[in-house]
């Protein structure tokens, strides 16, 4: 077995009775980006050298901390380039920031770096983490370590694919509106969006601050609560950062669900879900229902209007963020303007893309003058019934089960001129936002081929109920989803 | 397709309004492109309109915190050099912009 295709706790486990070293690992992860990921092009930037000396460095640690190395320690590890890190090139897969290096780490940075982690590289995104597919990068389309033609998902779809084709062992991704659990679902890993305040904001490149999370992508469900318990934590830098105690996740995940009640709500069943995914995921509510899962009908009736909601809060609160790329303390600067009007302006629409020009425009439209009533007040209206609609199914249910998305990976170039139908891509995935809801997607069986996500969505801070039927259906199920290009890509 | 006797929901003036709130210079083609994209996008915006909500109080963040404070404490700054370091354009410790004013 390659070293690269291990979970954190496997290798967790190797390291410590010392059969493997960190060197070796990140020497593992690093040939399989070096075969890979000149197909794959999950990364902006690799950091082959200073993963080299934090592997090192993770060594010597282990050999004198033995037993009480934190878990993390001496994992390679990929992070969205949307996380800013400290001496390493910060993009946001965008010409405004293509040559910004932070002079500071983001706090999931800092927690990461203390556990030890080894950081192999940044992975591409959809420009400033709007949209679906990684093909609103600045800079390349990743591609679907399942079928090359299609799309990783986005707007995490780099750090989506880095794990699911072993280029890193776990990575960190955000989510707004799905950009975690829908690339997830199409690359076929774990990804996990936790409740909104879980992880602190500090130093994530802000897109839409009541809606951004960061969360983990990993290979399975334990390596999600590992990865969890090291990033999530009150942080007195983010002013909407929560209080709530970290639980031992990995010990509570393990507990029975016999007896949980699961919700099945039939709007996130509705017209455009392919039925080869609806089949998978009805098949993975029964395998839960003969663990003793109890299982019933629920309605969220606003399912249909969160569309219109988030599409008009995110680029609202994104229109307000990133007001401050002005070309002057950092980023790209138009060199040919006259005056200053000129300049900011001549920055902004030479340094921006498409997807990202059109959500300043849509989100600058609802706030202004005349407008802001009809259609921000009106969506954060609107968002309160959403968060309700979920309160009503919480009272008789402990968890909501659904499909991630309706459909597999799509083919690059399908949606990508077409606004309204990429937007539709993160259909199932936006009402947890809105509502701030902790969801994780897990893979739950192939169709066509290509991996089909299954998502529980939880009550505010109940990662651990999530977490416990993520696992439970992971241990029956038994299933391990690998894309046929991982095996024998590299060998060391 | 729009035709002639159809008015879509955002005016190609709207968009330039817009772009010029926030500071973004747009090419004519670009500025017809997000007409239609933005008309689009407004339309499927009207759908909310059939919801009653006038007695639902709107919600701008999920979590009940208020009035987050912190000590009143100095601490040390980013150094001087690290945050210079991403300037486009500086002159000595300063960042350097275009004149505001004309003398």
């Amino acid at each position: 077995m390659n070293l690269s295709e291990l979970t954190v706790h496997e290798a967790q486990d190797r390291l410590r009775r010392g059969e493997t070293t960190s060197a070796a690992l990140t020497e593992a992860v690093l040939a399989q980006i070096e075969a890979l990921d000149e197909t794959v092009r999950a990364f902006v930037t690799v950091t082959a050298d200073e993963a080299r000396a934090q592997a090192q460095a993770a060594d010597a640690r282990r050999a004198q901390e033995g037993a009480d190395a934190p878990p993390l320690l001496g994992i390679p590890a990929a992070i969205k380039d949307v996380v800013n890190t400290k001496g390493v090139r910060t993009t946001c897969s965008s010409r405004m920031l293509e040559n910004y290096v932070p002079p500071y780490d983001a706090t999931v940075m800092e927690k990461l770096n203390a556990h030890g982690i080894v950081l192999v590289g940044k992975t591409n995104m959809d420009e400033f983490a709007m949209g679906s597919s990684t093909e609103h990068s600045a800079f390349f389309t990743t591609r679907n370590p399942w079928d090359t033609e299609r799309v990783p998902g986005g707007s995490s779809g780099g750090s989506a694919a880095a794990v699911a084709a072993d280029e890193a062992v776990f990575s960190l991704g955000s989510d707004t509106g799905g950009s975690i659990r829908q690339p997830a679902a199409l690359c076929g890993v774990v990804g996990m969006k936790p409740t909104y305040g879980r992880v602190s904001r500090y130093g994530l490149v802000a897109f839409a601050s009541s809606l951004d999370q960061i969360g983990p992508f990993t290979k399975d469900v334990t390596d999600c609560a590992i990865v969890l318990e090291a990033i999530c934590g009150h942080d007195r830098r983010d002013a909407t950062s929560a209080p709530q105690p970290v639980p031992n996740w990995r010990e509570e995940m393990t507990q029975s669900v016999k007896g949980l009640r699961v919700g099945v709500p039939k709007e996130y069943f509705g017209a455009g879900i392919e039925p080869e995914v609806e089949a998978s995921v009805r098949a993975a509510i029964e395998q839960l229902a003969a663990l003793g899962v109890a299982v019933e009908d629920v309605s969220l009736p606003h399912t249909d209007h969160a569309l219109a909601t988030y599409y008009i809060i995110a680029p609202a609160e994104a229109s307000a963020n990133l007001a401050r790329y002005d070309g002057i303390k950092y980023g790209y600067a138009s060199q040919d303007a006259e005056t200053m009007w000129e300049a900011y302006s001549r920055t902004r629409g030479e340094g921006f893309g498409s997807e990202v020009k059109r959500r300043i425009l849509v989100g600058t439209h609802a706030l202004s003058s005349g407008y802001y009533d009809a259609y921000y007040l009106k969506a954060q209206k609107v968002r309160t019934l959403i968060a309700n609609d979920f309160q009503e199914a919480f009272a008789r249910v402990d968890a909501i089960v659904c499909p991630t998305s309706a459909t597999v990976a799509f083919k690059i170039g399908e949606r990508v001129d077409d606004p309204m139908s990429m937007y539709l891509s993160d259909l199932y995935t936006l009402p947890c936002n809105v509502a701030g809801l902790p969801g994780i997607s897990q893979p739950c069986g192939l169709a066509q081929g290509l991996p089909v996500g299954l998502q529980f969505l939880g009550k505010p801070f109940d990662e651990s109920t999530l977490l416990r039927l993520a696992y439970a259906y992971e241990q029956a199920s038994g299933a391990r989803y690998k894309p046929a290009l991982t095996s024998g890509a590299a060998q060391t | 397709m729009p035709d002639t006797e159809h008015t879509e929901a955002i005016s190609r003036k709207d968009v330039q309004h817009v772009a010029d709130l926030a500071r973004l210079a747009l090419s004519p083609e670009e500025e017809e492109r997000f007409q239609h994209q933005l008309s689009a996008v407004f339309e499927h915006f009207a759908m909310l309109n059939e919801l009653d909500t006038e007695h639902i109080s709107p919600t701008a963040q999920v979590i009940p915190l208020t009035n987050v404070m912190r000590p009143d404490a100095a601490e040390p700054p980013l150094p001087k050099e690290d945050v210079l370091a991403n300037a486009p354009d500086r002159e000595e410790d300063q960042f350097r912009v275009r004149a505001i004013l004309d003398f």
